[in-house]
C-alpha cells in the first residue's frame, strides 16, 4: 500500500484505545457474560438466558472463521470457498474425541460409538486411535487441518493458481470431501454424523456450568487469534501479504518468493477454521458432512464482508450481523431469510465494499470535517 | 379354481392354462383383478357392479351375502404367469413378446406342455427363437438329467440378463458334475455376450452425462469463458428454464390437450426467452457495475442465486414439480439383451450438438459474434471501432444465460424439477469449463464430454461417489499440471 520511498513507521499491534476496548471485550467475555447467565435471578434484566449464551458461544466460532478469511482473503487476496471444510475437520476431530467419551453409555451399551456397532464393525477404524485421549484430539485439531491446508496450498500456489481459480479448486476439494464424509465406510458416521455427546474430560456436557466454560474458552481463544492476526499484519511478514495482494507480480520482481507468504497464511487460516470447528462442536452438540457444503464456505466469505476486508475486527462484526440477523429472522419469516441473505451479498458487494466498519469509519470521517 | 386350498387351486389353473379358451382368459384376469366372488358353491364374476356366470355369461344375482375371493401372495403370482402364458396365443406379436418376457425368470416346469405347444404354433421366427430360450430355461429345471444337459447348452445362445440369473440359481442346486460344467461354460458365453453390452451401456449413459455437462456448460464458456463473469448464478437460470418447461406444459394441459404431445416444442423458445431476458436484467442492475473485479462477482451472483431460489419457491412451492416425457420421448431403441438406448437421452444428445452448433455459427459467423470476439479481446479498440461495447456484454450475458435456459429445459425430461435443481450441478459445470479453458468452445465440448464419460466408467467399478470423488481430484491435479485448461490461451491475455 506505501507509495514513498521510506517505509511508513512500523505501527504498534494496538493503539492505546484499541488495547482499552481489547481488555473491555475480555472483562465481557470472562466475567461479565458468565455473572449474568450464572448469578443473576432468572427474572432480573441482567439475566443472560441459556439460549443467549448457546448463541453468542455458537457466533463466536463462526467469528473466528470470518477471521481466519479474513486473514486469506482480506490480507493477501486469495479467496478460499474451502474453508468450511477445515471447520468441520477440526469439529470432527473434537466429534471422535466425544464420540469416545461417550462409552458404555450409547444405546447399544458397546465400547464402539453407536453407529459402528449399528454398521457390524468390530474395532475402530485406524484413523480412531488417538480418539481416545484429550491431549491427541487437541494436537490433531491442529495438525490436521493444517497437514491438508499445506499440501493442498503447495500445490496450487506452486502452480501459481490464483484468483478465482484458486476460489473454485477449493470449492471442488470441499465438494469431494463432503461427498467422501457421506459415505459410512469413510468411518465418520455418514450423513448423521456425530451426536448425542455425553461428557468431555469426564464432566457431563449439558450442564450450565460446562456450557459456561466453553462460552469463556471460546471468547478468550476468539480474542487471541484478534490479537495474533493484529500482530501478524502489522509485521513486516503482514506487509508482503498485503503486497502479494495488491501486485503480485511487482513482489516477485523486488526478490520476493510469495509462495512461503502464500502458503504459511493458507495454514494458519485452515488451523483457525479448524480450532472453530473444535470449539463449535460440543457447544451445538452435533457435526455432519452438511457443514462442508459449498454454500457454508461462501457464506463465511460473506461475514467478513459485510464486516469489512483488512480490517480484522470488521469480519467479527460481521458474523455477529449476518449470524445474529439469521437467528432472528429464521424463526421471525423463515421464508424472508434467503432473500435477506442474497440482498446482502449483492448490496454488500455494490455498496459496502469497506463493508460496515468502513461505512461507521467513513460517517465518522465526515463528522470530523464539518466539525 | 376359486375355492379351496392354494395348492389345489394352483393345480386347477395349471389345468385350465392348458387348454385355454378366451373365457378361462377372462376368468383368469378377473380372479387377479379381484373381481370374483363366491355365493355359496356358485363362482360369480363382478363387473360394473353387476353379477356375472364365468361359464355361460348370462347375469347372476349378486347377494350381500357374496364372500370375496382372497389371493394370497403365491397365488397371486401363479395367476400373473398363467396370465402371461396365455397371451403367449395372442393373434398380436407385440403382446406376445411382451407376454415371453414377463414369463423369462419363469421356470415352473408345469408350464411346459403349454410353451411347448406356443412354440410349435408360433410363426414370427424373432419371436419363436424367444421361445425357445424360455422352454430351454423351464427344461433347465427339469428332473431328467439329459434334458438339463441340452438346455444348458442351448441357453449359451442368450444375450439375456435373465438368462444369466436363471444358470446361476441353477448351478447352486445342481449336483451332477457334467451338467454342472455344461451349465459353468454357457454362464461364462452368456457373461461374454453381457459384457459388451455393459461396456456400451456405460459408454452410452456417459455420452448422455456428457451432452448434459455440455449443455450445461456451453452457457457458461459465454459468461465465464468469453466474459469473464463467474455466475454462481447460473444454475439458477438453468432451474428457470426447466420451471418455464413446466409452465408451458401446464398450458399446453388446459388449453390445448390435444396438442400436449408437442408442449416440448413450444417450451424451448420459451425456457431460453424466460432465462436470457432474466440474465439482461441482472446484467444491466448487477453484473454491470462488477466486471473486473470476479470475486466481488462470485458473491454477488451467489446471492442472486439465493434470491432465485427462494423466489421459485415462494411461487411453486419447496415440491419438485412433476414434468411429464412427451409421448414420442418415452421408450427407447432396444440394441441387445441388456442394452436399450432411451428416447429422451437420444434427443438430448441430439438438442446438445444442435446448441452447440448453433453457438458455433453465431460466435464464429454473425455480427453479434464478431462484436462478443472483439469486445474480449480488447475493449478500449472495439469501443473505438464504433461498437457499443456496454449492450454486447448486455447481449452475451443474455445469450449465455439462455442457453441455460435450454439446459434447463432438457433436464426437465430427464429429472426431477426442484428449486435446488441447478445447485447439483454449478460445481460439474465449472470443473468443465476450467478443465476445457477460458475462452474455449472446443475445449468445453472435449471437457464435457470427457469427463460424462469418465465418470460413469468409473462408476461401474468404483460407485457413484467414489468415482465423483476420483473425477474431482484428477481434475484438481489436473489443473496443477496445467493451470490453463486443455487448451491453454497462447499470450499475453493469459495471465490476466
Amino acid at each position: 500500500m506505501s507509495t514513498g520511498f521510506t517505509l511508513p513507521a512500523k505501527s504498534p499491534v494496538l493503539s492505546g484505545a484499541g488495547w482499552s476496548a481489547f481488555v473491555l471485550a475480555l472483562l465481557v467475555v470472562c466475567a461479565v457474560a458468565p455473572l449474568m447467565n450464572l448469578l443473576a435471578p432468572q427474572d432480573s434484566v441482567f439475566h443472560m438466558s441459556d439460549y443467549a449464551v448457546a448463541l453468542v458461544g455458537r457466533i463466536m466460532c463462526y467469528a473466528i472463521c470470518a477471521l481466519a478469511m479474513d486473514l486469506i482473503w482480506g490480507y493477501t487476496g486469495i479467496l478460499s470457498l474451502g474453508h468450511g471444510m477445515f471447520f468441520a475437520l477440526g469439529g470432527y476431530m473434537m466429534g471422535m474425541y466425544l464420540m469416545r467419551q461417550i462409552g458404555r453409555d450409547g444405546n447399544y451399551k458397546s465400547d464402539l460409538p453407536d453407529f459402528m456397532v449399528f454398521l457390524d464393525w468390530k474395532a475402530l477404524p485406524w484413523h480412531w486411535t488417538f480418539s481416545g485421549s484429550f491431549i491427541a484430539t487437541l494436537i490433531l485439531i491442529v495438525v490436521v487441518p493444517g497437514l491438508i491446508a499445506f499440501v493442498f496450498g503447495y500445490f496450487a500456489f506452486r502452480s501459481r493458481i490464483k484468483g478465482v481459480y484458486f476460489s473454485i479448486i477449493t470449492q471442488a476439494m470441499t465438494f469431494a470431501t463432503m461427498l467422501l464424509f457421506f459415505r459410512n465406510e469413510t468411518g465418520f458416521g455418514g450423513n448423521n454424523g456425530f451426536t448425542d455427546f455425553k461428557r468431555i474430560l469426564g464432566i457431563p456436557i449439558a450442564t450450565a456450568s460446562m456450557r459456561m466454560t466453553l462460552f469463556v474458552l471460546t471468547g478468550c481463544i476468539l480474542l487471541g487469534f484478534l490479537l495474533f492476526a493484529r500482530w501478524l499484519v502489522t509485521s513486516k511478514y503482514g506487509r508482503v501479504l498485503q503486497a502479494i495482494r495488491d501486485a503480485e507480480s511487482r513482489v516477485m520482481f523486488s526478490g520476493y518468493n510469495p509462495l512461503p507468504y502464500k502458503l504459511s497464511i493458507w495454514v494458519i487460516s485452515a488451523i483457525m477454521c479448524g480450532v472453530a470447528g473444535a470449539l463449535y462442536v460440543p457447544q451445538v452438540g452435533i457435526i455432519n458432512p452438511s457443514e462442508m457444503s459449498p454454500a457454508n464456505s461462501i457464506e463465511i466469505a460473506i461475514w467478513a464482508a459485510v464486516g469489512g476486508r483488512a480490517t480484522l475486527v470488521g469480519p467479527i462484526v460481521g458474523a455477529f450481523i449476518v449470524n445474529g440477523a439469521k437467528s432472528w429472522l429464521t424463526v421471525a419469516a423463515p421464508a424472508f431469510w434467503l432473500y435477506f441473505l442474497g440482498a446482502l451479498f449483492i448490496a454488500v458487494t455494490l455498496f459496502l465494499p469497506d463493508g460496515v466498519v468502513g461505512l461507521v469509519k467513513r460517517l465518522m470521517g465526515k463528522k470530523g470535517e464539518r466539525a | 379354481m376359486a375355492a379351496g386350498e392354494t395348492d389345489a387351486r394352483i393345480e386347477a389353473l395349471n389345468k385350465a392354462v392348458a387348454s385355454a379358451d378366451d373365457k378361462t382368459a377372462a376368468f383368469i384376469q378377473a380372479l387377479s383383478d379381484d373381481a370374483v366372488k363366491l355365493v355359496g358353491d356358485t363362482v360369480v364374476v363382478v363387473k360394473d357392479g353387476k353379477g356375472f356366470d364365468p361359464v355361460t355369461g348370462a347375469e347372476a344375482a349378486l347377494p350381500d351375502t357374496a364372500e370375496d375371493v382372497v389371493n394370497n401372495n403365491r397365488m397371486r403370482g401363479e395367476l400373473d404367469s398363467a396370465l402371461a402364458a396365455l397371451k403367449l396365443f395372442s393373434k398380436d406379436d407385440k403382446v406376445r413378446s411382451a407376454a415371453i418376457k414377463a414369463m423369462q425368470s419363469e421356470t415352473d416346469e408345469a408350464k411346459l406342455p403349454m410353451i411347448q405347444k406356443a412354440f410349435d404354433a408360433e410363426q414370427n421366427p424373432a419371436i419363436k427363437e424367444q421361445l425357445g430360450l424360455v422352454r430351454a430355461a423351464v427344461l433347465l429345471n427339469s428332473a431328467d438329467k439329459s434334458k438339463r444337459l441340452s438346455a444348458a447348452k442351448l441357453l449359451s445362445e442368450s444375450k439375456n440378463p435373465n438368462t444369466k440369473t436363471v444358470l446361476i440359481e441353477r448351478l447352486k442346486t445342481e449336483d451332477q458334475p457334467d451338467v454342472k460344467a455344461a451349465i459353468e461354460a454357457s454362464l461364462r458365453t452368456v457373461e461374454g455376450s453381457l459384457v459388451w453390452g455393459n461396456r456400451l451401456g456405460a459408454l452410452f449413459t456417459g455420452i448422455s452425462l456428457g451432452s448434459i455437462l455440455l449443455l450445461v456448460a456451453l452457457g457458461l464458456a459465454i459468461t465465464y469463458g468469453l466474459m469473464g463473469v463467474i455466475n454462481m448464478a447460473h444454475g439458477e437460470l438453468m432451474m428457470l428454464g426447466a420451471y418455464a418447461t413446466y409452465v408451458v406444459q401446464g398450458i399446453f394441459q388446459k388449453y390445448l390437450p390435444g396438442a400436449f404431445d408437442w408442449y416440448l416444442l413450444a417450451a424451448v423458445p420459451v425456457a431460453f426467452m424466460t432465462s436470457a431476458l432474466m440474465g439482461a436484467v441482472l446484467e444491466r442492475s448487477v453484473i454491470r457495475f462488477l466486471y473486473g473485479r470476479p470475486l466481488e462477482t462470485l458473491l454477488a451472483t451467489w446471492g442472486i442465486s439465493l434470491m432465485l431460489q427462494q423466489l421459485v419457491r415462494t411461487f411453486f412451492g419447496a415440491q419438485n414439480v412433476g414434468v411429464e416425457n412427451p409421448s414420442w420421448m418415452s421408450g427407447g431403441i432396444q440394441l441387445m439383451g441388456n442394452l436399450q438406448l432411451p428416447w429422451n437421452r437420444i434427443i438430448i444428445i441430439g438438442f446438445a450438438a444442435a446448441v452447440l452448433l448453433a453457438m458455433g455459427w453465431l460466435i464464429g459467423r454473425t455480427r453479434l459474434g464478431l462484436f462478443v470476439r472483439g469486445v474480449t479481446q480488447n475493449r478500449p479498440i472495439a469501443s473505438c471501432m464504433g461498437v457499443n461495447t456496454a449492450r454486447i456484454d448486455t447481449y452475451a450475458f443474455a445469450l449465455g444465460s439462455g442457453i441455460a435456459g435450454l439446459a434447463g429445459c432438457a433436464l426437465s425430461q430427464i429429472g426431477n424439477v426442484g428449486p435446488d435443481l441447478g445447485q447439483g450441478y454449478i460445481v460439474d459445470s465449472f470443473m468443465v469449463v476450467v478443465l476445457g479453458g477460458v475462452g474455449q468452445l472446443a475445449g468445453t465440448v472435449y471437457a464435457a464430454m470427457g469427463l460424462g464419460v469418465l465418470n460413469k466408467l468409473l462408476e461401474g467399478v468404483a460407485g457413484a461417489v467414489l468415482a465423483k470423488i476420483a473425477v474431482l481430484v484428477f481434475i484438481i491435479i489436473f489443473i496443477q499440471k496445467r493451470p490453463q485448461g486443455i487448451f491453454a490461451m497462447k499470450g499475453r491475455s493469459a495471465e490476466a
